[in-house]
This record gives structure tokens, C-alpha cells and sequence, in this order.
């Protein structure tokens, strides 16, 4: 089995992000940026699926500048065999992500595709549907358990009301939720061998897409403050207040 | 403006957030059709009827969709989306497996987890955890438009008088099969839904101690959270947890115990009317939101808070 995995470039998720003074973009100059936390457990995933002897390669594919060359290589470090980066330094929105994976898709043939279920900067939660409907593959977003069995993959999924299991027909894409895996630290033998994996580059144009954004940003602002309220000394007090003053209980 | 507005429902009952989703169209202004895609759906499309401002209500009913397969769905939403200026469904897990998937079809980037209707083509959501909010304008010809509940206020349950037609198109992809589900069985108010809600976090230490805070919701009436550490390390399943990944919620009154305060976390409750946090350490930034903090042991605070109510 050969499976594709799409990593995202994203500010780390211990940076707390602001928008810039002008309301026009989000200030991310200088943040530390990484390896998007869902596509991490997408491509551990892969990993184990090739340990286990089901999968037989396993391809990283990022879009994006240049720099997210380090988060294929992170996953290279992980486990991946080799990589594509689709180097553009366009916004990319999910619809537009989708089109060049199902471009790539098409060159590649894998037999699943594993994506994160959102990234942690635009929590849009598209890209992996998306794909299901330009490629007409079936889908398994939201896994927390993975099963292959008889060229059919076996899909555990967290619903709001609970867990979901449905069965797809291969090639089939897989999107990750939290409970999935644990990801592996890369060690350092492996960092040194990812640098050698192959990683070709194309561009948006190369394959065909057109990734202009259909949504325009106007602005961004923060979200209405929280202040802080008070201390409470003890539960009788809690109770009193919540009774007579805030008047919810 | 025409609206499709995609019902979350389990074929027997119409689910809340279909009320909610509602709303925001009805901030679009337009008339509101609401698809019910289901098997055996006649009591979800009925109840979908009654809901206030809803012109037509369009069944489906047939069992391609009986478990509302994403791959099986999203053929039926594009094939009638091509007749709206505006699909919109609830952010759900329902709603966000299947209307991006619709939206790809329709050749659309979907809006998600809207937050307030700006106008007919713009729109507010959240983005970074919630850490900012953005304002975007979509310059496709069908806006595709997932709707966070917690931000509008439901529409009547009753009242309405929908027509009803049932749709003959039946959209089966075939590459996907249901098998199964658990779903949590509960007594207690649904954690979105809920008036009340409190949560644990990683200092309940254990599944067992959340004894301790089923005894105070079933006396509050109120539903019972997790964070993500608490639903991590396995103590309770992972459709209690609330935050950016998990639900959102925003109650009249949202109590958190044993919570630190990430802010991934923050991102699911920060809406809610009253914050209390209960938790040792003073520093926890939870306390940085709550209207009331209680610098105190959960092991001793929650049992006495059960006794006092």
C-alpha cells in the first residue's frame, strides 16, 4: 500500500497569536513555527501502517513557501520515504490545497491519503473532504482508530455523540483527530537520514491549479476580552454569589 | 437570497443546532428551506416543520442516507445547492464531515464555524484557537457556510408551519459503508444544549472521581465537560471534551474544576455567561477568565459545593 501524507507549516501551538495593530493580518512574524500537531498524527500513522508491513511507501507532501521544506523533512525524520514540496507563496486556502493534492493524487495513485483533521491556524477543517470530492474517494474524518482489512479500511471515528465506525472502499482518505496515535520524537540518526530522502519540487502552475483565494480577509481583530472576576474564600461564599449575584443557580 | 439550511437530526428527533443554524439564516434575511436527509426521517422533518421561520422543509428519505454518509450526502447538497445563494449547516461533526465535501463540488470555499453575519457575502469566525477573529468576504457565486451554535440564538421549536415535499433523488456513491456506533447514554442535558455545564480536568486524577461532579450536575441539571488532558490520559470518552477540537459550548453557567486553562481550551468555553474555576493552584490561567475563583482542593470544594446545593 502507498500512502500520502500532507503535512502544514503552522505556527507552533505554544505561541499565542495576536493581530497586527492595523487589523490587517495576524502578527506571526517571528513566531516559532511547526509541524501542524494533526498532521503529525497523520503521518505517525503512516509510519506504523508501514511498520506493520501494510504500507510500502510513504509519501510527505507540503504546499507552501520554500521553509516548509523543514516540516517535510520532519516528517521524512519520522518515517516518511520521500517527499514533494508545492512551493508557492500564495495564500493557500483549503479548496485550493485540495485541487493540487488531487493533482498530486492523480500522479501518485496511493492507496490512502492521511491528512489532519484541521490546522491549528486557520481551524478551517475542509482540506481532507475537499479531497474526497475532487478525487470521489471515500472518507474517515475525525479517526481515532485505523483498521486495514481485505482492501477496505475500517475507520473509527469521534462523532459529538460518540464514536462512529464505517467502512471505505480503498483509495480512501483519512483524516486524524487527537486520539489516533501518540507521534514519536525523530531521532537524531533519523533527522540526519531524512536530509538525504529525495524532496521534489513543483509549483501550483505545474499542476494545473489555480489557487486564487475565494475568500478575502478584511480584517482581524481579538475576540472580546474576559475580565478576570474575583476570588471567592470559601464554597459558601461561591454559592452565595452564584445564587444572589450572578443569579444562575 | 434563497437558503438551504442542511437539518442535524438522528432520523427520529431534529437535533438543537438545526434551530441555531436557522438563525444565522435568518440574520441572511431570505427564505429558509431546511433538507432532512435521512431513513425513516417523517418525525425529524415534522419537528423541522414547527421550527419558526422555515418556508419549506425538503425530505429525503430514503436509505442511502440512513446514516448520513458524507459521501452519500454531499452528492444530494450540491445537486440541490445549485438553486441557493446560501447552504448552510450547523459546526458539528456531522456538518463539518459532509458540507466541506459539498462545497468541493460546487466548485466553493466553504465559510466555517461563522460566528456573526456581516452581510450577505461577509462574515465573522474564529481562527488560531479562537485567538483572533477574522472578518472574510467569499466571492463565490453559493456561499457553503457551517454555523457555530453557540453564537446565535435558536429559533422557536414550535410555532411554524412548514409545507413538507419529499424529495425522489436518491445519491448513492457506494464506496462507503456504515458499521457501527457508540454512542454515550446519558440522562443529563446534552453538553451544547446545556444551561449548565461543568467540567474536569486533569486534576480529577481519575474517571472514578468524576462521580464527584456527575452527583453536582444531576443537582444543577447541568451536563458534564472534560478537558482535553482529562479525556487524553483516558479517563473519561472523548465526546465530553470541550475545547477548540472538542465542543464548544456557552452556558449561563460553566463551572471548571481541575482545569488549568489551555488555551485550546479557553476557545470552547470563554463564550459562556458565568465562569467558575475551581483549582489549587492560584496561578492556573483559568482564573484569568472566571467571574469566581476558588483557590482550593477539588477533593474537599467539589463534595462541599454537592452539600450546599
Amino acid at each position: 500500500m502507498k500512502i500520502l501524507v500532507a503535512v502544514k507549516r503552522v505556527v507552533d501551538y505554544n505561541v499565542k497569536v495576536r493581530p497586527k495593530s492595523d487589523g490587517s493580518d495576524v502578527d506571526i512574524a517571528n513566531a516559532k513555527m511547526s509541524i501542524n500537531p494533526f498532521c503529525e498524527i497523520a503521518v505517525e500513522e503512516a509510519v506504523r501502517l508501514k511498520e506493520k508491513g501494510v504500507a510500502s511507501e510513504i509519501i510527505a507532501v507540503s504546499l507552501g513557501s520554500k521553509q516548509s521544506q523543514e516540516q517535510i523533512r520532519t516528517a521524512m525524520a519520522l518515517g516518511a520515504d520521500r517527499g514533494i514540496l508545492v512551493e508557492t507563496d500564495s495564500e493557500l486556502q483549503p479548496l485550493a490545497v485540495a485541487k493540487c493534492l488531487k493533482a498530486l493524487v492523480d500522479k501518485e495513485s496511493p492507496d490512502l491519503v492521511i491528512l489532519g483533521k484541521q490546522s491549528i491556524d486557520g481551524d478551517n477543517n475542509q482540506t481532507g473532504q475537499m479531497l474526497g470530492a475532487l478525487t470521489g474517494m471515500p472518507q474517515g474524518t475525525f479517526a481515532s482508530e485505523l483498521e486495514n482489512a481485505d482492501g477496505k479500511v475500517k475507520v473509527t471515528r469521534e462523532i459529538d455523540g460518540g464514536l462512529q465506525t464505517v467502512e471505505l472502499n480503498l483509495p480512501a482518505i483519512v483524516t486524524t483527530d487527537l486520539r489516533l496515535n501518540e507521534p514519536r520524537y525523530a531521532s537524531l540518526p533519523n533527522i540526519m537520514k531524512a536530509k538525504k530522502k529525495p524532496l521534489d519540487t513543483t509549483t501550483p502552475e505545474d499542476l494545473g491549479v489555480d489557487v486564487a483565494p475565494r475568500l478575502q480577509t478584511l480584517k482581524v481583530e481579538p475576540p472580546a476580552e474576559r475580565q478576570a472576576g474575583i476570588k471567592v474564600a470559601d464554597v459558601a461564599e461561591l454559592v452565595e454569589k452564584l445564587k444572589s449575584e450572578a443569579k444562575v443557580i | 437570497m434563497s437558503i438551504l439550511v442542511i437539518a442535524e437530526h438522528d432520523n427520529a428527533s431534529l437535533k438543537g443546532a438545526t434551530l441555531n443554524t436557522v438563525a444565522a439564516a435568518q440574520a441572511l434575511g431570505g427564505d429558509i428551506d431546511v433538507l432532512v436527509a435521512g431513513a425513516g426521517c417523517g418525525d425529524a422533518a415534522q419537528a423541522a416543520a414547527k421550527a419558526a421561520g422555515v418556508a419549506r422543509v425538503l425530505v429525503a428519505d430514503n436509505a442511502a442516507y440512513q446514516h448520513q454518509l458524507a459521501e452519500n450526502v454531499a452528492l444530494l447538497i450540491a445537486e440541490m445547492g445549485k438553486n441557493y445563494t446560501h447552504i448552510l449547516a450547523p459546526a458539528t461533526t456531522s456538518g463539518k464531515n459532509t458540507l466541506p465535501r459539498a462545497a468541493a463540488l460546487l466548485d466553493v470555499q466553504a465559510i466555517s464555524d461563522i460566528v456573526s453575519v456581516e452581510s450577505a457575502d461577509t462574515f465573522k469566525r474564529p481562527i488560531y484557537a479562537g485567538n483572533v477573529i477574522a472578518t472574510v468576504q467569499s466571492s463565490d457565486a453559493v456561499k457553503v457556510i457551517t454555523v457555530r451554535g453557540t453564537a446565535f440564538d435558536a429559533v422557536a421549536a414550535e410555532g411554524g408551519s412548514a409545507a413538507v415535499e419529499n424529495l425522489d433523488t436518491a445519491t448513492d456513491a457506494g464506496i462507503s459503508a456504515f458499521i457501527g456506533e457508540e454512542l454515550a447514554k446519558s440522562d443529563r442535558p446534552e453538553l451544547t444544549a446545556a444551561k449548565v455545564v461543568i467540567s474536569g480536568g486533569r486534576g480529577m486524577q481519575n474517571g472514578e472521581n468524576f462521580e464527584m461532579l456527575y452527583k453536582v450536575a444531576d443537582k444543577l441539571g447541568a451536563a458534564v465537560g472534560a478537558s482535553r488532558a482529562a479525556v487524553d490520559a483516558g479517563f473519561v470518552p472523548n465526546d465530553m471534551q470541550v475545547g477548540q477540537t472538542g465542543k464548544i459550548v456557552a452556558p449561563e453557567l460553566y463551572i471548571a474544576v481541575g482545569i488549568s486553562g489551555a488555551i485550546q481550551h479557553l476557545a470552547g468555553m470563554k463564550d459562556s455567561k458565568v465562569i467558575v474555576a475551581i483549582n489549587k493552584d492560584e496561578e492556573a490561567p483559568i482564573f484569568q477568565v472566571a467571574d469566581y475563583g476558588l483557590v482550593a482542593d477539588l477533593f474537599q470544594a467539589v463534595p462541599e459545593l454537592d452539600g450546599k446545593l
